[in-house]
Order: structure tokens, then C-alpha cells, then sequence
């Protein structure tokens, strides 16, 4: 029973990640909207493109925090998705001074194909994620 | 001969590639003109591009960013200008800061879009049906009062609004007054001088585009069209009704009034016969033949051209349609037999739609007929491509034609306006797999028309879930009601539809117009618009920099802009505007009343603003004199200039600003990098990289200013058009991205100089002119449909892709092409036939909201061997070419160079492995494939795609445009160009064209083995020709044409053919000028001797001829091989 520095990283990690999860649902939501017409990609694109970053950020932030705290295996766990962001935010075209989601291209149905299973995935491993954090918090809280 | 045979002569590698030896076979060749095809005669037919259903208004767009306007503080009034002395003391501050904004979304706002996007098209109107239609037979947007039925066409409202304020209830979108109306008002008092915009909307206005029917060279024009078709509408009906009576015969000739009379040059060269007649003749399954007249051209020769023949049909009919078709097989294999096949006339009927319209329905017996056929069709014939050597047909390409029943394919939309890689569409996308070939639409949706059928109703029919305009292929399923071919829902006739108002009949909904033609204009009510239709709005932007005033092209643009500025297509409302910009942005008050044109600087460009946002597009015709006054001034204002840099961003921010309330077309001029303020570029290309044979870097934007640009443009209507005229780099991989993305249009004129080039000169004039004068679209959007189960995969062209299958475009000029990708989503099982429908939504110059639709119906099978049959090669190239764009610039250009390659190495092992059933050593292909590697060849040394030969980053960027822009014909001779021996042109097989007898050389291949030097030679590159002259050519050729005494006496620079009254001179010059009026652009003409420079680009586009850095085609054949047999 104590509150551990790595407690309280769980405990933060759970309200941010419901966070990304709403980010993620969204975003499939905003996609979806694009494929049946119901939106132009200029509306669609601006606010897709705000939460990029800051979901980057936040999910960046979650492993430093695991990385501070000691918890290699929540750690080992996020570094992929880690890299993945790094990957795409590095990759993203020449020309664009934001990221990613360029209203030119994403009616593309390739592109949007990719978008559409990018945030379904990530949705997956968000929600997989927020109950292994609660669990590790409920872990961490009674263990010692 | 055998392969050996070949590697002795080509494996050395000497230069010269292989001379094929001993299979030539000048005779054989000589026959194959059996095909008749030719490009000139597109006149024929109209397609026409359709629908977009909903109103491209500014509303979904972010309009806001734009409208404020800027402080008032920041705004200085610039250094009198000393050339405008007096001038220029005008009170310039009194710009009031309201006057902008308000005026901008009145418009939007006031237009209270009564309906949805798109009201249910059924909403079965009134019974008056009978009188509320009118049909207009006559071709181009034009309406003759004359032959208007009924009803005023929707759109032109009565004129009582003009001077309504923006916010009073008046202001109705039906009153295309309304909108040059409103924004004035409100504007500042100071200018209220300004006489309200005249607005004469009788509908008795002429609706021609206004351009003298002597300009268009020859190519067909709208304003040369409408009048010589009206007389002939009568005519053009009467053998209609006369049909009509009887069972249904020929519903098709109402909608092809018989194209002689109205012919623009081209077309009417063409004997009527094979068109109006032959159309009903049902000789279906010949493009060339229902299309083109070019038929007598070929007449003399009855020869079915042997191994090169590429028609893609079934030689051999099934038994079923012996009796009726016979003609159809005949005319395939003798085009020039088709006026005997007349007589057949009447065969189809048995065919045709007995109850209703020519529906799926009924189709089936005759597909599943014409699939069992078993014989190899010629399309399939199989060609040894290591062996046969001469391929090219003797004269143009012809699109294949779908495997169709005549009745259907007959009313088929044109292949030159709506064209598929496939002829045939595989049943499910695991098919389409295996083929391994791209599927694809290539569309020239507002090509220009000699004859297109306009129909003026209060309801337009459509389907009432997908929305899909009625079209020919729709079935009846009884009088009342219609199966959609796209989506299959059953939907009720309106009682409007039932009343035919070409043949005044009622209860005939399957003969109205919309049914009977493919392609066809609807003029559409006020329910099609989200604002009042906007008036034409010209701004131009003109680079005024040291650099700029040493090219000399203000003389040239302000002369062309004088001589053609009554021909700018336009009607009483039209506005026109100048900007002009060094390091400041120097804007003109054109205002009515000023004794001359006030000029006014604005040199803070990192905040612009608009000094007086009121006067600076005014109304033309108020203000002609002005604006020519101006024109005049304008080349020697700058004379002196020292100014060397560009603030283009900041002009093209301004510019937004002026045309933001209305919408229009931004013409911007731009001879240099622009370096100064937002949007300035850094050189990014080295010169040592040119030859490179590795990787092609930048070539993707630098910045996304540009881009950001043309998407708030494309919000407001807006579209730019670049003209780039530089001798060094300009970055257009950045500065092109503004009309990309704005469906705006590229011209790219590398080192014009107004001495040093004038071959550039005459081209920049001509495209000028061409570019002033032709018909323009404002506010448009084309939507693509397609059966269920297909769906959109990417488009290609310029444009903004607004939804899945919505494109906005600001603009659409008649020189646009569009390509899209398709994939198949859901089986099409049980499905005969699939259609494609383009609709295009414009507002014409003349204010009216029209919609261009085009439906293309196209068979569905379920076996390889039909899709390999039905491939169309040139539209597979062109929509390859496109896709191989995206990939170099999302990837690299060895991406895209090794994805053209495997093209066809996939498709041809394919072929090998599924659908040939004998084995045989060799390249085998299809017949219909046979030119797929010349053409995958020709890809990878275009200019665009190749490496290894020294091209500028510009050079390059610019052929990538085009090879997405241009239409497939064009796009065509970039990528293959057409080499004619020209020495010995004689009047055999010739065509004649309004008298003037044309010549018609066969093509030959790109080798310089076809070359020799006794001959002269002529390339057509499409926007460039060359005309190579042999050292020992035969003096006669000399002195009767190029006017010389010998070879050495032949002019270095030689651009223009001596008008000399020799038949030889008068042939050549008829065949250039032939081949010149077949495209709305100008080629430039360079004669050519051995010791020229250009000698070097005329042999760079010797593909079948290996280079140093590239192959030679036995060469790439020879590498096909073996990765295929692999």
C-alpha cells in the first residue's frame, strides 16, 4: 500500500490515455464523415491536424513518465507506437508545414484506406492499454 | 526472321539501334490505311460532361480568413507613381473600410438556396408538362430564342433586381443580376458614381461566347458553331419525326443532327454519311466509324489492314446476329465499305428496345451471344512482338470499341470525351488482379463540341437515390417508370418527361433527348445554385520586374489582350482587372470617369490590402476605354524599371482578395523566382544534377504557401492560370501547385525572349489568344458515378478533390483532362453491363448554370481473354502515365521509372500465363496490347520520366503537369510523338477538308532508321514540330517549299513554311496546317538541317533508337522477356 512515483504515473496515464481515445475516436469518426460525404476535406483536415501533435505529445509523454518511473515492461510495451510516431512525423511531405492528413491527398482512397486502419489500431491499443494501466495502478498501489 | 537475326544487327549497339532488315515491307504497310482513324474529326459527337449536383458555392468553405479587412492604418498610400502624374494624386484613402466585406457575403447569404444540394428531381411538376420543355438541338451552349418551346429557361430571371441591395429579399439566385448587383451598393460613396451594372438578361441575348467565328483556327469553337446550326435544325429533325412514327427505328439521328452544315472545318470535311446515317446503320463496333467521318479517306483502300490492324472487335459474329449485323463485322474490317452497309439500316430493330429504351434487359441474350463467341477475336490474334516489327499503324490509334450490341453502342458516349483502360470491366476486383492492368476512366469532359443537345426543363430526371441523370442506358420498365443503371432503383417518369418535345409526342418517354444521347446539356433551374451564377471575372497579374520587361512579353500579352478583348467570352456583367508587381504591388483604378487609369502602389506586401476595393474590377464594357488605354501604357510604364525582385505571393494574396467576393479567373504572368515576401523560393536545382542518372530530387514543393492559396482560391471560385516565361529556374514543382490545386491551367515557355526566340513568341501569341478567346466555365463541379460496386480510387488532373467523387473546379477550360483510378469494390455478378457518368455543373460565361452530363456503358466479363481483348493501350499509357506523376513525386522517380516497367512486364506475363494456351518461345502480347511496350519505352524517355539525358528541373516538372492535364489525345503525341516523311506528299488517300485537299502521310516509327537523307522529315511532339531536313534532299523539296536554292541555303532558324504557290508548298502547308487546327493549342514549327541544336531534341524523341543512357525497344523487349519468362 503506497503511493509510489509509479502510481502516480498510471493513475495520470489512465485520465490521458480516456483522453487519446476520444482523440482516436474522433479522428474515425472525422474519416468516416470524408468517405461518406458528409464533410469537405478542408473542414475535415484543420482539426484532424490540431490533435496530431498533441496526441504525439501526450503519448511521448507516457514514456518518459514509464521511463522515470522504472516500468520497463509498460515502457517496452509503448516504444513501438513510440517509434511509429516518430516515424510519421518525420516522413510527412516536403511541403507540409503541418502534419500529416493534407486535404489534397487524403481523398485519396489509399490514403484514406491507411488512416481509416491507422486509427482503428490505434484505438485498439489504446483501450488494451488504459486496462492494463488501471490494472498496473491497482497493482502498484496494493503491492507493496 | 528470327531473334538471332535480330541481336546481329542491334546487339552491336552501334548508335543506330537496329535496322530491322529484310522483314520492311513497304507494300504491306501500304495497305494497312484500311483504318480509318483520325483525330480531327471529334466535332461529331458532343460529349459532354455532366452533373455535378451540388452547388459549388463558396458556403462550405472557410470564407472567413479573407474577409476582414485589413486596418486601415497599415495601409500607404505608395509613392505616387511618376508615370501617372496625374493621376495620381486621387484621393486614395478615403478606402472605407466596410466596403469589402460586406459586399462579399451578401451573396451568400442572400441566396436563401431554397433547396437542398439537390431536390428529388421527380417532384412531378405541374401538368402543364407538355409546354414546360424545350429542347434545343442546336449544339453549343447558345440557345436561339428561336427554338425555344415554352418556358424562359430557368436561370434568367427577370432583370427587376438589378439594384437591389445585397440584403433586400429581391436578391434571388434566379436573378443572375442579383449578384453583380449586390456587391456595388454597399460600396464607398466616393465611387458611387459608378453606373450600376447593366444587366440584359432577355433571353434573346446571343449566347454564343462571342468570339468571331474566323478565329478559332479551325478548331471548333462555340461561336463559330451555333450559327450555321441553327438554320439546320429543321432539317436535322425531320428525318427524327419522320422515324419516329413507325416502330423505333432510329431515335439516334435526333440526336446528331447531321454534322455537315454545322461543321467547323474539321469536322465538316467529313462526309455526312458515316454519322448521321451510319450511326443507324448500327456499325456499332467501330469507334472510328461512328465518330469520325474520316472514312473517305480511306475509301480508295479496301484492304483490311493485316497483321498491324488493331480494331479490337470480334471479326466473327455470333449467329444470332448474322442476320442483322452483318454490317458490323464488315465495317471493322472495311471501314470503307460503310456506305454499303447502309442498307442495313434497318437490321437493329429487332434489337431495340421494344418496350422502352435500349435497357440492360435486353441485352442480355445479345452479350451472352457475343461472349460465346469462341473464335479468337483480332484483338486477341497473338503477335510476337520480337518478330513483327511493324506495328505502328499507318495512321492514328483508334480507341477500341466496347463489345456492346450495336443499339448500345451506337448511342455511346464518345471515346475521345469519355474513354476506359479497360473496354471491358472484369467481374470482381480478383480478376482485375490477375489482369494486372490498370482500370481506369480518362475524361475531356468540357472538350469543345460541334454538336451537343441542350435541353431546357423545369425538372431534370434523375434517380432519386444515387441521383444519376436519366441517360440512354437506363431502362423502361413501362411508360411510367425508369430503372436507375447505376443503382437499380425504380423510379417514377414525370409527367413532364412523358411529352417529347422533338417529336411533340406524348406517352414516348424512352425518344425524349436525354435517352437518346450520351452526352448532353442541361440547363439548370435555380435549384442548381447557391448563389446568384456568377459574371465573368478576368484578373490579371503580370510580373513587371527588370527581368520581366528584358523578355518583352508585356508588348505581346497587352497586344493580344487589345486585339481579342471583345472576344472575351463574357455577356453585359463581365469585369476585368490588373495587377501588375515588382518588389510592390502596384494596383490600377480602372473606375469609370477617371480620364485615365490611376495606378496605386501598395508596397507593404507582408500585410496587403486592396487600396479601393471597388474600382479595381470594374465592368468592361463600361470601362473599355480605360482598360485599353491602360493596355497601351501599360509596356513602356516599366521600361526602365531596376527592380529585380518578385513579391509574387504577396500579388497572389491580393489578387485573392479582389476576386474572393465573386469568383473569376487570375491569369498570373511570372518571368522569375519569386524571392521577396510570403511564398519566396530558394533555387533549389543544380545544374550538374541535370544528366543525372540517378534519383531526380525536388521534385515536390518546397512550400506549402501555394498550396494553402489555391485551396482558399478553389473555396471562393477562384482559379489561376500560370504562365511561366523564364530562362531560369522557377521552382515550378511550387509555383505550380497554385493552379494545381485551383483547376487552373500551366503554360511553361523556358527562355522567351521577344528577339531571341521567335518561335516562342509566335506560340506564346497563339496560346494567348486561344486562351483569351475559348469558352470557360465558372463555378464548376464534376461529380463521377459509377454502377454500384465500382468506386473511385484517386483522380488526376488539377483540380480539388472535394469528396469521393465530387471534384471542385473553379474554372473549366475546354483543354482539360482528367484521369481517375477505379477499383471494384463488390462483385458485379449478375451485371451485363456497368456505366460511368460524368456530370459537370458550370456557370457559362453568359451567366447561366448549365450541366454537362456523360454517361459511358461498358460491358462486364467474367474471363481474362475478354478483358485482354478489350484493353485500350493509349488510355492504359495515359492513366499509367499519371499514376507514375504521383509516384515520383511521393516516392522517386526509379520508383515510378521500375512501376512503369513492371506494368508491362505483369501484364504481358499475365497474358502468357492465363490466357495463352500454346506456349510458344518469343514476346508474345495480344494484338490489342502490341504498342504497350512502345509506349511504356516511349514513358521512359519522355521528358518527364527519363534520366541520363540533360533535362531542367522546370523542363521536367512542366511535361509531368501536362501529362496529367492534358487530354488523352494530346498527352498521346507527348509521350509517342507522330513522324511523317513529308518530301514526296501526294494527293493519294487524301482528305478533303472544306475544299483544301489534305495530304495524309503514313506514321512511321521513332527510329532513325525511317529516316533518310534524300527525304524531309516532319515530328509532331504535339506542342512542338520539327521539321528535319535530309543533307541530300531532293531539291524540289527545296526550292518548291522551303523557297531555297539548296540544303546549305536553308536558314538556321526557319519557323514558317514561305507560302509559295507550289502544290508541293500548298500540300505541306495543308497538312501542318491540318495538323495544327486538330488542337487548341499552337505548335511551333522548327525547321531543322543537321547542323542545327535542336537536332539534339529531335533525336532525343527517336524512342525505338537506343541512347546512351537508354534502351533501344528490341532491347527493352528483349529485357520484357526475360523477366517474364523468369
Amino acid at each position: 500500500m503506497a503511493f509510489t512515483f509509479a502510481a502516480f504515473c498510471y493513475m495520470l496515464t489512465l485520465v490521458l490515455c480516456a483522453a487519446l481515445i476520444f482523440f482516436v475516436i474522433w479522428q474515425i469518426i472525422a474519416f468516416d464523415e470524408l468517405r461518406t460525404d458528409f464533410k469537405n476535406p478542408i473542414d475535415q483536415s484543420n482539426p484532424t491536424r490540431a490533435l496530431v501533435v498533441p496526441e504525439y505529445s501526450i503519448h511521448g509523454l507516457f514514456c518518459l513518465m514509464f521511463m522515470c518511473a522504472g516500468e520497463w515492461v509498460t515502457l517496452g510495451l509503448n516504444i513501438p507506437l513510440l517509434f511509429y510516431h516518430l516515424w510519421r512525423f518525420f516522413h510527412r511531405p516536403a511541403d507540409g508545414s503541418e502534419v500529416m492528413y493534407d486535404p489534397v491527398s487524403v481523398m485519396n482512397a489509399d490514403i484514406l484506406n491507411y488512416c481509416q486502419k491507422e486509427s482503428w489500431c490505434k484505438l485498439g491499443f489504446y483501450l488494451l492499454s488504459f486496462f492494463y494501466y488501471l490494472y498496473s495502478m491497482v497493482y502498484a498501489l496494493v503491492s507493496f | 526472321m528470327s531473334t538471332a537475326g535480330f541481336n546481329s544487327q542491334n546487339g552491336t549497339g552501334t548508335g543506330q539501334t537496329y535496322a530491322n532488315g529484310p522483314s520492311q515491307n513497304p507494300v504491306a504497310l501500304q495497305q494497312l490505311p484500311g483504318v480509318s482513324y483520325s483525330m480531327t474529326h471529334q466535332p461529331i459527337y458532343n460529349p459532354m460532361q455532366a452533373k455535378a449536383p451540388s452547388p459549388p458555392g463558396p458556403g462550405p468553405y472557410p470564407s472567413a480568413p479573407y474577409q476582414p479587412v485589413p486596418p486601415v492604418s497599415s495601409y500607404q498610400p505608395g509613392p505616387p507613381l511618376t508615370s501617372y502624374p496625374s493621376s495620381l494624386g486621387q484621393p486614395l484613402l478615403p478606402r472605407p473600410p466596410l466596403s469589402g466585406p460586406p459586399s462579399h457575403t451578401p451573396p451568400q447569404s442572400a441566396s436563401p438556396s431554397p433547396g437542398p444540394r439537390m431536390p428529388p428531381a421527380q417532384a412531378t411538376p405541374p401538368p402543364p408538362a407538355v409546354s414546360s420543355s424545350s429542347y434545343y438541338p442546336n449544339p453549343q451552349q447558345p440557345m436561339a430564342p428561336a427554338w425555344q418551346y415554352n418556358t424562359a429557361p430557368p436561370p434568367m430571371g427577370p432583370p427587376t433586381s438589378i439594384s437591389a441591395p445585397p440584403r433586400g429579399p429581391v436578391a434571388n439566385h434566379v436573378n443572375p443580376a442579383a449578384s453583380l448587383a449586390e456587391p456595388r451598393p454597399p460600396s464607398s460613396a466616393p465611387y458611387s458614381t459608378a453606373p450600376p451594372p447593366r444587366v440584359s438578361q432577355s433571353v434573346t441575348q446571343p449566347p454564343g461566347p462571342g468570339m468571331p467565328p474566323t478565329s478559332m483556327l479551325g478548331y471548333s469553337q462555340p461561336g463559330t458553331a451555333p450559327p450555321p446550326m441553327n438554320p439546320m435544325v429543321p432539317n436535322a429533325y425531320q428525318p427524327g419525326r419522320a422515324a419516329y412514327g413507325p416502330p423505333p427505328t432510329g431515335p439516334p439521328p435526333i440526336m446528331k443532327p447531321a454534322p455537315p452544315p454545322t461543321g467547323p472545318p474539321v469536322a465538316s470535311a467529313t462526309p455526312p454519311p458515316p454519322k448521321g446515317d451510319g450511326a443507324v446503320a448500327g456499325n456499332g463496333p467501330q469507334a472510328s466509324n461512328s465518330y469520325n467521318h474520316v472514312d473517305n479517306k480511306m475509301a480508295g483502300l479496301a484492304q483490311p489492314g493485316p497483321p498491324g490492324r488493331h480494331l479490337g472487335h470480334y471479326p466473327s459474329l455470333p449467329p444470332g446476329y448474322q442476320n442483322t449485323s452483318a454490317p458490323h463485322g464488315t465495317s471493322s474490317m472495311h471501314p470503307a465499305m460503310q456506305a454499303a452497309t447502309q442498307p442495313y439500316t434497318q437490321a437493329p430493330q429487332p434489337y431495340q428496345q421494344p418496350p422502352g429504351g435500349p435497357g440492360p434487359a435486353q441485352l442480355s441474350p445479345s452479350l451472352a451471344a457475343m461472349s460465346l463467341q469462341s473464335s479468337t477475336p483480332e484483338a486477341l490474334r497473338v503477335v510476337n512482338l520480337l518478330q513483327e516489327r511493324n506495328l505502328l499503324p499507318p495512321t492514328p490509334v483508334p480507341a477500341p470499341t466496347p463489345c456492346l450490341p450495336q443499339d448500345l453502342q451506337k448511342i455511346n458516349c464518345n471515346p475521345e470525351v469519355f474513354r476506359c483502360t479497360l473496354t471491358s470491366i472484369p467481374q470482381t476486383q480478383s480478376l482485375l488482379n490477375k489482369a494486372k492492368m490498370p482500370l481506369g476512366l480518362l475524361l475531356h469532359p468540357f472538350k469543345d463540341l460541334s454538336q451537343l443537345p441542350v435541353v431546357t426543363s423545369s425538372t431534370i430526371v434523375r434517380c432519386r437515390s444515387c441521383r444519376t441523370y436519366i441517360n440512354p442506358f437506363v431502362s423502361f420498365l413501362d411508360q411510367r417508370r425508369w430503372k436507375c443503371n447505376l443503382c437499380y432503383r425504380v423510379n417514377d417518369v414525370p409527367e413532364e418527361f412523358m411529352y417529347n418535345p422533338v417529336s411533340r409526342s406524348y406517352g414516348e418517354p424512352h425518344k425524349r433527348p436525354e435517352v437518346q444521347n450520351a452526352t448532353i446539356e442541361f440547363i439548370a433551374p435555380s435549384e442548381y445554385m447557391l448563389r446568384p451564377p456568377q459574371p465573368a471575372v478576368y484578373l490579371f497579374v503580370l510580373d513587371v520586374s527588370h527581368n520581366a520587361v528584358e523578355t518583352g512579353y508585356l508588348n505581346v500579352f497587352c497586344q493580344s489582350l487589345l486585339d481579342n478583348i471583345n472576344a472575351l467570352p463574357g455577356d453585359s456583367r463581365t469585369k476585368v482587372g490588373f495587377i501588375t508587381f515588382d518588389s510592390t504591388i502596384h494596383f490600377y483604378n480602372l473606375q469609370e470617369g477617371l480620364s485615365q487609369p490611376q495606378m496605386l502602389i501598395v508596397s507593404d506586401i507582408e500585410d496587403i490590402f486592396l487600396p479601393t476595393p471597388d474600382s479595381l474590377l470594374v465592368n468592361l464594357n463600361e470601362c473599355k476605354e480605360l482598360v485599353q488605354d491602360l493596355l497601351k501604357s501599360l509596356p513602356t510604364l516599366f521600361g526602365k524599371t531596376m527592380e529585380t525582385q518578385s513579391a509574387l505571393g504577396s500579388a497572389l494574396q491580393a489578387a485573392f482578395k479582389l476576386l474572393s467576393p465573386t469568383g473569376g479567373r487570375m491569369s498570373v504572368f511570372q518571368t522569375q523566382l519569386p524571392n521577396l515576401g510570403v511564398g519566396a523560393l530558394q533555387s533549389r536545382e543544380d545544374p550538374n544534377q541535370r544528366a543525372s542518372a540517378k534519383d531526380i530530387q525536388h521534385l515536390s514543393p518546397a512550400t506549402d504557401f501555394y498550396k494553402k492559396l489555391a485551396l482558399d482560391c478553389s473555396g471562393q471560385q477562384v482559379a489561376v492560370d500560370l504562365f511561366l516565361l523564364s530562362a531560369q529556374y522557377c521552382d515550378l514543382a511550387s509555383l505550380g501547385c497554385i493552379s494545381r490545386y485551383s483547376a487552373g491551367s500551366v503554360y511553361y515557355y523556358p527562355s522567351y525572349h521577344h528577339q531571341h526566340s521567335p518561335a516562342q513568341v509566335e506560340r506564346f501569341q497563339k496560346d494567348l489568344k486561344r486562351y483569351l478567346t475559348r469558352k470557360i466555365g465558372f463555378e464548376a463541379v464534376m461529380r463521377i458515378r459509377c454502377t454500384k460496386g465500382l468506386s473511385i480510387h484517386t483522380f488526376h488532373g488539377n483540380f480539388f478533390v472535394r469528396s469521393t467523387d465530387l471534384l471542385s473546379l473553379p474554372n473549366v477550360n475546354p483543354d482539360a483532362g482528367f484521369a481517375v483510378q477505379m477499383s471494384i469494390e463488390d462483385n458485379l455478378d449478375d451485371m451485363q453491363v456497368v456505366s460511368f457518368q460524368a456530370a459537370l455543373l458550370y456557370t457559362s460565361s453568359k451567366g447561366e448554370r448549365r450541366i454537362r452530363v456523360h454517361t459511358l456503358c461498358l460491358p462486364v466479363v467474367n474471363s481474362l481473354s475478354d478483358i485482354f481483348s478489350g484493353a485500350d493501350v493509349q488510355a492504359m499509357t495515359g492513366l499509367l502515365a499519371c499514376m507514375a506523376v504521383d509516384r515520383s513525386v511521393t516516392a522517386s522517380l526509379s520508383d515510378a521509372r521500375d512501376a512503369m516497367t513492371n506494368a508491362a512486364i505483369d501484364s504481358l506475363t499475365s497474358y502468357r500465363q492465363s490466357v495463352l494456351t500454346v506456349q510458344q518461345p518469343g514476346l508474345l502480347a495480344p494484338a490489342c496490347l502490341r504498342l504497350f511496350p512502345l509506349y511504356i519505352l516511349a514513358l521512359l524517355k519522355q521528358k518527364a520520366f527519363r534520366t541520363g539525358t540533360s533535362t531542367r528541373l522546370d523542363e521536367r516538372v512542366f511535361a509531368m503537369c501536362q501529362l496529367k492535364y492534358q487530354p488523352l489525345l494530346y498527352a498521346m503525341l507527348m509521350i509517342h510523338p507522330a513522324l511523317y516523311r513529308i518530301d514526296d506528299l501526294t494527293d493519294e488517300g487524301a482528305l478533303n477538308i472544306n475544299e483544301r485537299t489534305i495530304p495524309q502521310p503514313r506514321v512511321l516509327q521513332l527510329s532513325v532508321e525511317k529516316l533518310s537523307r534524300e527525304g524531309a522529315f516532319l515530328m509532331d511532339t504535339g506542342t512542338v514540330m520539327y521539321l528535319w531536313i535530309g543533307r541530300n534532299c531532293h531539291p524540289n523539296f527545296l526550292t518548291q517549299v522551303l523557297g531555297v536554292p539548296n540544303y546549305a541555303a536553308v536558314p538556321e532558324n526557319l519557323h514558317l513554311l514561305p507560302e509559295l504557290d507550289t502544290a508541293e508548298s500548298q500540300r505541306t502547308r495543308a497538312f501542318i496546317g491540318w495538323l495544327r487546327d486538330q488542337r487548341p493549342f499552337y505548335p511551333s514549327l522548327h525547321v531543322i538541317r543537321d547542323e542545327s541544336q535542336l537536332k539534339a531534341n529531335f533525336m532525343q524523341n527517336m524512342i525505338e533508337d537506343r541512347t546512351a543512357s537508354a534502351l533501344s525497344y528490341y532491347e527493352f523487349l528483349l529485357h520484357l522477356q526475360q523477366q517474364i519468362s523468369k
